[in-house]
């Protein structure tokens, strides 16, 4: 690779995740989290992690932000390995705890930004407030995250992933703690982000309907350990709440997956893994 | 819709407010039917060796003040005080310190804390005495040690309690060493560090006025303390109460004024306050 612009640089196939395995040492033994699991993330590409509660998908996501270890295999960021977390790969988690309660909403964007690219203050609190506003919290910049609904603090923290401009953006069910009707707007307002600003991301979730409105592909994950189940290229039509491509999909991966009773193969399956789904 | 949203904490502000002005008035009504009781009884029991009037202990504290002993041994008291409380944060801080850094500091912390927490600070004045003598080193000694064990405590409980989802959003930032720990864990933690500071402070002022009374044979610049202690042993008890309301107007201004503020100025306005 040649260095010299910076972990921001854009390259294709940002991310490879390479046979990777991920345990535990918990207090009843090793816990395998995470089992042979191989995979690339191009770039602009949504790829979306999918799985029932448990499967490892935490887990997986947090080995690619650097907070784990992996036990074997190899992750790689533009082909170096990922050895501890960085903002060229930002976090949105689903706790509504990740913002900094001592700093204002303009605050929490603006602290990252001059910490994690080195931005001088005017820029970087500029920057902030200009993306504050772009999720619509602009009358809020200088309010304290406390005083903010739920909804309102996973803005602030996308709007601070976002303004970092990482080479990857990951998120770990950053809507599962809100209500359906915020969760269907966050999920709108998200998609339109990420399409305005080409980013690439790994976005973790255990709703269908989510994985289709967001991802350009799906990967299912089998519980316990995890491991890739099938795959699934979600095609343009579909992204649509509603149409007959979005009810479609929907319906096989529920078929295939979560219920375990295999149907026929259909037109919108453009690849999947021989089924480790049992 | 938002519009509410905006003013909902506006208006819970401006209540607490008038709360606070409310609760205010009630206690100044309090306080002045207490002064009120204290001046009858006194009166009624006749006995200025016992218990002098409120009216007694207030001409009392001008007298001293205007004759300039009080306030020499408030700054002797305070200045010892300070003294104590500064070496007493900055040790908790290097033990607090070396136990967020390593497991084995993690258990000398544990181990010193809870050998020397439930010890009062009082009981190791014969210590320090043998140590360093009769001055104020040995009350330094003992300031130190009531300051030092629960700060360290708290310390080390509330950055235990900073949530993981908050440690990881902060070194994903890049946040790390120094900044990692003054950009996140010292603020996180701001709410057991000020509970830890506060509770430094109450424990240091007592041991402070108590081992006054203990010590300060030779010294004729002795503390509030030893201003007490004195002024009993001459049946001056007017003088005594004059010196006990200081204690009390001292150890309530601390914490009214200055942790209160402390308190209003950070936390509070963060929302951290538990
Ligand atoms: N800190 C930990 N220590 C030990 N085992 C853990 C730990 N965290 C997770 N695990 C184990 O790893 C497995 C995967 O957990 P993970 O949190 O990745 O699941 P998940 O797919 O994110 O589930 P959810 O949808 O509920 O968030 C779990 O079965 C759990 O037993
Ligand atoms: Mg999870």
């Amino acid at each position: 690779m040649d260095g010299g612009r910076g972990p921001f640089r854009e390259v294709s196939a940002p991310l490879s995740v390479d046979k990777v395995f991920l345990r535990y040492a918990g207090d009843a033994g090793i816990v395998t989290a995470v089992e042979d699991v191989s995979f690339a993330v191009e770039e602009g590409e949504r790829l979306v992690l999918l799985g029932p509660s448990g499967c490892g998908k935490s887990t997986l996501l947090r080995a690619i932000g650097g907070f784990l270890p992996v036990a074997e295999g190899a992750i790689r960021l533009n082909g170096r390995p990922v050895t501890g977390p960085g903002p060229d790969r930002m976090m949105v988690f689903q706790e509504f705890d990740q913002l900094l309660p001592w700093r204002t909403v303009a605050g929490n964007v603006a602290f990252a930004l001059r910490k994690a690219r080195g931005l001088p203050k005017d820029e970087a609190w500029r920057r902030a407030r200009e993306w504050v506003g772009r999720v619509g919290l602009a009358r809020f910049a200088d309010a304290y995250p406390h005083t903010l609904s739920g909804g309102m603090k996973q803005r602030v923290a996308i709007a601070r992933a976002f303004a970092v401009q990482p080479a990857i953006l990951l998120m770990d069910e950053p809507f599962a703690a809100l209500d359906a009707l915020s969760r269907r707007r966050m999920q709108d307002e998200l998609l339109s982000l990420c399409e305005a600003a080409g980013s690439t991301v790994i976005f973790v979730t255990h709703g269908i309907d989510e994985a289709v409105r967001i991802g350009t592909r799906i990967l299912v994950l089998s519980p316990h350990p995890g491991r890739l189940a099938a795959e699934y290229l979600v095609p343009e039509a579909a992204r649509e709440r509603g149409s007959a491509a979005f009810a479609e999909i929907e319906a096989d991966i529920h078929a295939r997956v979560f219920s375990g009773t295999p149907p026929e193969p259909q037109a919108v399956l453009a690849d999947f893994r021989e089924p480790s789904l049992v | 819709m938002s519009d509410h949203a905006l003013d909902a904490p506006r208006r819970a502000a401006s209540g607490a407010r008038f709360h606070l002005s409310t609760s205010f008035w009630r206690r100044a009504v309090i306080l002045a039917a207490l002064a009120l009781a204290w001046e009858a009884y006194a009166r009624w029991l006749g006995n200025g060796l016992l218990l002098p009037t409120f009216g007694e202990t207030l001409a009392a504290l001008w007298n001293s003040s205007i004759n300039g002993e009080l306030p020499a041994r408030v700054a002797t008291s305070l200045s010892l005080l300070l003294a104590g409380y500064g070496i007493g944060i900055a040790v908790a801080a290097t033990l607090t310190a070396l136990a967020a850094l390593s497991r084995w500091g993690e258990d000398l912390l544990g181990l010193l804390t809870s050998m020397f927490n439930p010890l009062p600070a009082i009981a190791l004045l014969p210590v320090a005495l043998l140590w360093f003598g009769i001055g104020p080193p040995s009350l330094i000694f003992v300031i130190v040690h009531a300051v030092l064990w629960p700060l360290a405590l708290a310390c080390h409980a509330g950055f235990r309690a900073v949530p993981p989802t908050l440690r990881m959003a902060g070194r994903n930032m890049g946040l790390a060493g120094p900044s990692y720990v003054f950009g996140l864990l010292i603020p996180a933690a701001l709410p057991a560090i000020l509970s830890g500071l506060r509770l430094g402070w109450a424990f240091a002022w007592r041991t402070l006025i108590a081992a006054e009374m203990v010590f300060g044979v030779s010294a004729r610049s002795g503390g509030l303390g030893w201003f007490i202690y004195t002024n009993r042993a001459q049946l001056e008890t007017a003088n005594v109460f004059a010196g006990l309301l200081v204690v009390v107007l001292i150890g309530l201004a601390v914490e009214n004024v200055v942790f209160r503020t402390l308190g209003r100025l950070t936390i509070q306005r963060w929302g951290q306050e538990s």
